[in-house]
């Protein structure tokens, strides 16, 4: 039987083109994104990377549910200007205990994979509540309510811990059992601020620069 | 008074789809002008959290995305079926609960990403809850479109049939895989894969949703309307059938161009830069069996609005289709990657192929469908201007600024310190994130006055009822659920 019968008959039974709609199509996807979920240099965290603690958790949490990345990215790319102008490149490493990641697909504000001790607390709180307090020509939004609001409120801190730890996390039972308390007293702005203070402080760079040379590309 | 005609095209569960498509189009662009004037006046949120960009631009995109693009589809798709099938829909009712149910869907979901509940995962933004009923919407719309093609009385299945398959199959898989999480709460849960393993995954999703929806779904309408519109048959029947498979075959391929230079391995970024590259083939190919079917309907071209949408809508596919494996060459994503120029991209595909092949195609359909003249044509030729115009104007913007950006980001002087500080660059783009609000606007009325005129064609009129025609010999299939479809008509 030649291609063009075979194809015939396809064209004829709705059963042959779903199943030859669903193996074509889940080729590209068995060979090229299945491996890497298996590939371990992708899940293996860097010296210095850890888990989130509450307060960064419920930070981050707000980060996302305020969509700060739609505007901002949080990867370095290896390239010259990048590195000059954010930090040291993002390693794969450094984000193995991101659910979801965050790398964003556009930069209408700058990079913040290494925001971390750029700027003071304070700098950042008047910032976020009203952008065009320090930078007069910045399009960012202004977050008012991030003041208001208390952390505790963002969501059943224990719970999500213990859905990260069935996910892999280490969390002990110590600092579940203490998320609660750690939250007390934060308003969101305190969170988030505590979030974005830790963002890629845990990259030895010059280690990692190492361990590249001599594994890496 | 089915009961005494057995055998009409379901087609009311089509204009319903087509009504709810053009007010999400409304609405959704709406919020896509509001999102842009964000741009200009950050303050333009007053405060207020649910107005607030990181909340209104994926609003933007699940309204124009879900809302218009896929009860458009689903419209479409019901209506293109029947028509190949030469059979009423299979199981009506369950038509009519997916378009219900995935208007519900869409409306609630859109309120959810003004509460912040959202994954954050690019066009996979709604929450658990919703991504389920999703999945059960999915498959219902599945069975009602392959049900009514295996009780076709004709025996291909026609090429648009192939595209609208691929679209509910290969969405499903995406979406199911992509969604995979553990909930925290009804408004919260966490991603089975973290960080580049769940980037890897959610672009492949992404990535695909805009090739199985955006571009194959939308193809599929194309390879039904364009020959019925331009009353000629497709010009290469084989051309399209091996357009067809190598698109689905090499779309998946091409998620992490999304992810180049980012920390994800090599091989899957250079993967993704070949594929891309390779996808071009197909998407020309498609693209020179659409004009080679025009072509000799130049007459009718002049003429009639709903024609020249399709044409042109031709046009800015190829445009999209030949800048996409542009932007997926490493080199020049460096400086694409982040920018506008992104964004420019895009809506040259949204705007330019999404959304002008349905309007024209509506602008087809919404007459037929209750057997009238359209209310005016001069409005609808108003509208094509609109639209062109938009769109151009759109695109220019944002090449502008995305070149730019890409650009100043990246320049570095001889003692390797940066040239230009972010700052400097951001406040330098604003002319342009001007004149994209006036396309916007442009665009955004043009489409103002599609719903009227659609809803002055639908107002008072009821949708004829057609049956299927006869099929003529060696095509004409008679077996299994047409033989049923017989016995009932004789009981
Ligand atoms: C409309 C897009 C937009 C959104 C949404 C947005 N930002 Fe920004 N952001 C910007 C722009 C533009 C700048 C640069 C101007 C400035 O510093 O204000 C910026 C700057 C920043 C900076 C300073 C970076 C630096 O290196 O100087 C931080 C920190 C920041 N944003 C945090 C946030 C957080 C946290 C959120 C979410 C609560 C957020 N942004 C949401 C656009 C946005
Ligand atoms: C052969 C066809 C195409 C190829 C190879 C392609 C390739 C690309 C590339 C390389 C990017 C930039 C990714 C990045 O740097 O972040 C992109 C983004 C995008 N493209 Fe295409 N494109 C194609 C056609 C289309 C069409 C027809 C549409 C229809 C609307 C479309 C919609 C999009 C969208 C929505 C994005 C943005 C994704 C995001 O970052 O959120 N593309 N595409
Ligand atoms: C009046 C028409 C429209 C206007 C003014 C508009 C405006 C915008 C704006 C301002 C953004 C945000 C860009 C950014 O963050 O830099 C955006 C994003 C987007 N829009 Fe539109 N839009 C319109 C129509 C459409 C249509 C019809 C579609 C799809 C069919 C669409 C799909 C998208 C997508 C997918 C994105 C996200 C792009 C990305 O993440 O890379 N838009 N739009």
């Amino acid at each position: 039987m030649n291609a063009l019968e075979l194809h015939k008959k396809i064209e004829e039974n709705a059963g042959l083109l779903i199943f030859g709609i669903l193996l074509v199509s889940a080729i590209g996807g068995l060979v090229q994104v299945l491996p890497s979920l298996f590939q371990e240099s992708l899940s293996t965290p860097l010296s210095g990377t850890r888990v989130y603690d509450a307060v960064e958790l419920t930070g981050r949490d707000i980060y996302i549910r305020e969509g700060c990345h739609v505007c901002h990215s949080q990867q370095v790319r290896p390239l010259v200007a990048e590195v000059e102008r954010y930090g040291p490149y993002s390693r794969a490493g450094e984000f193995v205990y991101d659910r979801p990641f965050l790398w964003g697909s556009k930069r209408t504000g700058p990079d913040l994979h290494r925001i971390g001790g750029k700027y003071s607390d304070i700098w950042h709180e008047v910032h976020l509540l009203d952008p065009r307090q320090v930078v007069p020509e910045s399009i960012m939004p202004a977050y008012p309510w991030l003041a208001e609001r208390p952390a505790a409120g963002v969501g059943d801190i224990q719970a999500k811990l213990r859905v990260l730890r069935r996910l892999g996390h280490p969390y002990a039972d110590a600092d579940i059992a203490a998320a609660p308390q750690r939250l007390e007293g934060l308003r969101e702005i305190d969170a988030l601020i505590v979030y974005l203070q830790m963002l890629g402080t845990g990259l030895d760079a010059d280690a990692a620069d190492a361990a590249d040379a001599h594994g890496g590309h | 008074m089915q009961r005494q005609n057995p055998e009409i095209y379901e087609d009311r569960v089509v204009v319903r789809l087509v009504q709810f498509s053009v007010l999400w189009a409304v609405l959704g662009m709406a919020a896509g002008v509001w999102v842009a004037a964000e741009f200009l006046w950050p303050t333009l949120d007053f405060g207020q959290f649910w107005l607030s960009f990181g909340r209104l631009r994926p609003l933007h995109t699940n309204a124009v995305i879900f809302g218009f693009g896929v009860s458009a589809l689903m419209a479409t798709g019901f209506y293109s079926v029947q028509r190949t099938s030469h059979v009423r829909l299979f199981l009506p009712g369950l038509a009519w609960f997916c378009c219900y149910a995935w208007q519900l869907v869409v409306l609630l979901g859109g309120l959810s990403l003004l509460a912040g509940w959202t994954s954050s995962k690019e066009y996979a933004e709604l929450e658990w809850p919703f991504d389920i009923a999703i999945a059960l919407i999915w498959v219902c719309f599945g069975i009602v479109f392959f049900g009514t093609i295996a009780r076709r009385r004709i025996r291909p299945i026609y090429i648009s049939n192939w595209f609208y398959g691929g679209l509910i199959i290969v969405i499903a898989m995406l979406h199911i895989v992509n969604s995979l999480a553990l909930p925290v709460t009804l408004d919260k849960s966490y991603s089975l894969y973290a960080g580049a393993q769940d980037a890897i995954v959610q672009w492949w999703y992404g990535h695909n949703a805009v090739g199985f929806l955006l571009t194959g779904g939308f193809l599929g309408m194309l390879y039904y309307f364009l020959p019925k519109q331009a009353d000629q048959p497709i010009w290469s029947y084989r051309l399209s059938v091996v357009a067809f498979w190598a698109f689905t075959y090499s779309y998946i391929w091409a998620g992490p161009h999304h992810l180049h230079y980012n920390a994800v391995p090599e091989w899957v970024q250079s993967t993704a830069m070949v594929m891309s590259l390779v996808l071009l083939a197909p998407s020309w190919a498609t693209l020179i069996n659409g004009v080679m079917t025009v072509s000799k309907a130049w007459a009718k071209l002049k003429r009639d609005p709903a024609l020249k949408f399709i044409v042109l809508s031709l046009a800015f596919y190829g445009l999209a289709t030949f800048e996409g494996p542009m932007m997926a060459i490493r080199s020049v994503n460096v400086v694409s990657h982040f920018t506008d120029w992104t964004i420019g991209h895009v809506h040259s595909g949204a705007l330019g192929w999404n959304a002008m092949v349905t309007y024209g195609t509506f602008y087809f359909l919404v007459p037929r469908l209750v057997g009238a003249e359209l209310h005016s044509t001069r409005l609808a030729n108003l509208h094509f201007v609109l639209a062109l115009a938009g769109t151009l104007l759109y695109i220019l913007a944002m090449w502008a600024s995305g070149v730019s950006q890409g650009l100043l980001w990246l320049s570095v002087d001889r003692l390797g310190e940066l040239s230009f500080g972010f700052r400097d660059i951001m406040a330098g783009m604003r002319p342009y994130y001007g004149l994209r609000l006036v396309a916007g606007l442009l665009f955004w009325g043009g489409t103002l006055l599609m719903a009227y005129n659609l809803f002055m064609t639908l107002r008072g009129r009821r949708t004829v009822a057609v049956s299927p025609p006869p099929v003529a010999e060696p095509w004409r299939l008679e077996r299994g659920a047409a033989g049923i479809a017989t016995e009932r008509a004789r009981a």
